[in-house]
């Protein structure tokens, strides 16, 4: 586990750079991690599908499919990867401050 | 002479075969990562249990699969395997190569990994094994470079799979190589960017021998097949007779649906192709004297997979026979139809399989507008498939 300054806060993360805490979790660090994931600017777009995954976490406490995430914000899979080009689960779940997502198998 | 300080795996040393302790040790000469993998393995088989965390998300730019993430749960202990990644390559199909091909392969893997790899993995993958997280993307933009593309993993389209098929093969019914490149360019998304409820695997066999296991490791397994006569040579049939070949024995009594008939008077082979399942004995063991047929196309089996949530399943026949010629419009319109269908109606890690299982193979058939068949049938006679909808039993009584 690393500490590191993110959006003006001290908070622990693992080593692929989630944080531990999703309590810890507000709009400064949602940009501070965005930027670790090769999105300098929150643009709107980017916003709408953070706040997605952040109310759909809280509600359910897991992170939706991602179908269901396409089709209730109505981004079409390549858009996202645009938006975070290292992917929802790495890149936008991450920047919404939600737990890691299970791996590979 | 020193003592060794890995005596546990040094005995997997022992015997005549060949031994991934040899090779570990070969690696740590040259690589440190290798050589704290050596230590944590040894480690491991002392504690009686793995030190590897559960789990890691790493990638490149633009994908959202390809490379599983791998820490050591003792990073301080073994700091060369503190981040080990693996990286899946897409091999090529039918696991052709150049020897300069593999060349440049190593090259990039000794710069940027730990130089051990594993031909091929389960889904068929080149498997790279141990980088770390810094050195992912520019390892894989070298690898581009040379031609190669990382594979699927996690909740996507695996990367494809088949046998040598036509390249090498007198057996194969279709162009097994073809139906792997095509069908991996044309679903490249669905690999590289996993949004399926859980894997999904294609593999391709040109002929009911199954070389590349498609109906036992794949959830969408393509063999070739024909669907007219076993082509029979008779003069070459008696030549087997004739250089000793106990026909009877050895052909005839093994047909599992006694298909073949052999006349010791008149020296004639027959065969019912009506009856023929086209387990492909009688041809294997005559192979000069017995070819496939001439009309060949292939057969479409589901839900084949191996045991990880639930238990292994072999395939089950969906599609008796399908042309398969490019573009393969008809194959992909169908693979769309059952991907959207599991998409909707999947459970979070639920294989295509289990979701038949659970729902019915009524409401699938249903959904991906085929007809139910005699074919689909598991065993001839035994357990015929029945579908009635309940509003049907009220209409009929």
């Amino acid at each position: 586990m690393e500490i590191r300054e993110l959006g003006g806060k001290q908070l622990e993360l693992d080593e692929d750079g989630f944080i531990q805490d999703p309590a810890a979790w507000d709009e400064a660090v949602a940009a501070a991690l965005a930027k670790t994931e090769g999105v300098d600017e929150m643009s709107e777009k980017h916003w709408k599908l953070v706040n997605y995954l952040r109310n759909y976490y809280l509600q359910f406490q897991m992170a939706p499919m991602i179908r269901k995430l396409c089709k209730e914000t109505g981004f079409k899979l390549n858009e996202v990867y645009e938006l975070f080009p290292s992917g929802p689960a790495k890149g936008a779940c991450k920047v919404a401050g939600l737990p890691k997502p299970t791996g590979c198998v | 002479m020193e003592p060794s300080n890995t005596p546990l795996l040094d005995e997997l040393e022992e015997g005549q075969w060949p031994s991934f302790v040899a090779q570990l040790k070969q690696a740590a000469e040259k690589s440190p990562a290798a050589a704290d993998l050596l230590r944590q393995v040894e480690r491991s088989y002392a504690d009686n249990t793995g030190h590897w965390k559960r789990g890691g998300i790493v990638g490149v730019r633009g994908y959202g699969g390809g490379v599983v993430g791998r820490y050591s749960s003792l990073p301080e202990e073994f700091p060369g395997v503190k981040e080990f990644h693996t990286m899946r390559i897409n091999e090529p199909a039918g696991f052709f190569y150049t020897t300069e091909k593999l060349r440049q392969l190593c090259d990039v893997w000794d710069q940027y990994g730990s130089g051990l790899l594993n031909l091929h993995g389960s889904t068929g993958d080149i498997i790279l094994l141990g980088t770390t997280t810094e050195n992912l993307q520019p390892c894989f933009d070298a690898l581009t470079e040379v031609g190669f593309d990382l594979g699927g993993s996690g909740s996507a389209l695996r990367t494809i799979s088949c046998c040598v098929g036509q390249a090498r093969c007198e057996y194969a019914c279709i162009d097994t190589m073809d139906i792997t490149y095509d069908l991996t360019m044309h679903f490249q998304s669905d690999i590289h960017r996993p949004s399926f409820p859980y894997k999904f695997k294609i593999k391709c066999s040109g002929c009911p021998n199954d070389c590349a296991a498609a109906s036992a490791r794949s959830d969408l397994a393509i063999i070739g097949v024909w669907r007219d006569a076993i082509q029979v040579d008779p003069q070459a049939v008696r030549q087997y007779v004739a250089d000793g070949l106990n026909i009877i024995d050895q052909v005839v009594r093994r047909c599992p649906t006694w298909a073949v008939e052999w006349d010791a008077q008149t020296q004639e082979l027959k065969i019912n192709d009506a009856d023929c399942t086209h387990c492909m004995h009688c041809i294997n063991q005559m192979p000069k004297a017995l070819r496939v047929g001439k009309q060949q196309g292939a057969t479409l089996l589901v839900g084949g997979k191996a045991p990880v949530v639930k238990g292994a399943q072999i395939g089950s026949v969906l599609v008796p026979f399908i042309e398969m010629q490019p573009p393969y419009t008809e194959f992909k319109e169908l693979l769309v139809k059952i991907i959207d269908w599991w998409a909707e109606n999947g459970k979070n890690r639920e294989r295509i399989g289990e979701l038949i299982d659970r729902l019915g193979m009524a409401a699938f058939l249903q959904a991906i507008g085929r007809q139910p068949c005699a074919q689909m049938v598991n065993a001839p006679r035994a357990n015929p498939y029945l579908f009635w909808k309940s509003e049907e039993v009220q209409q009929n009584g």
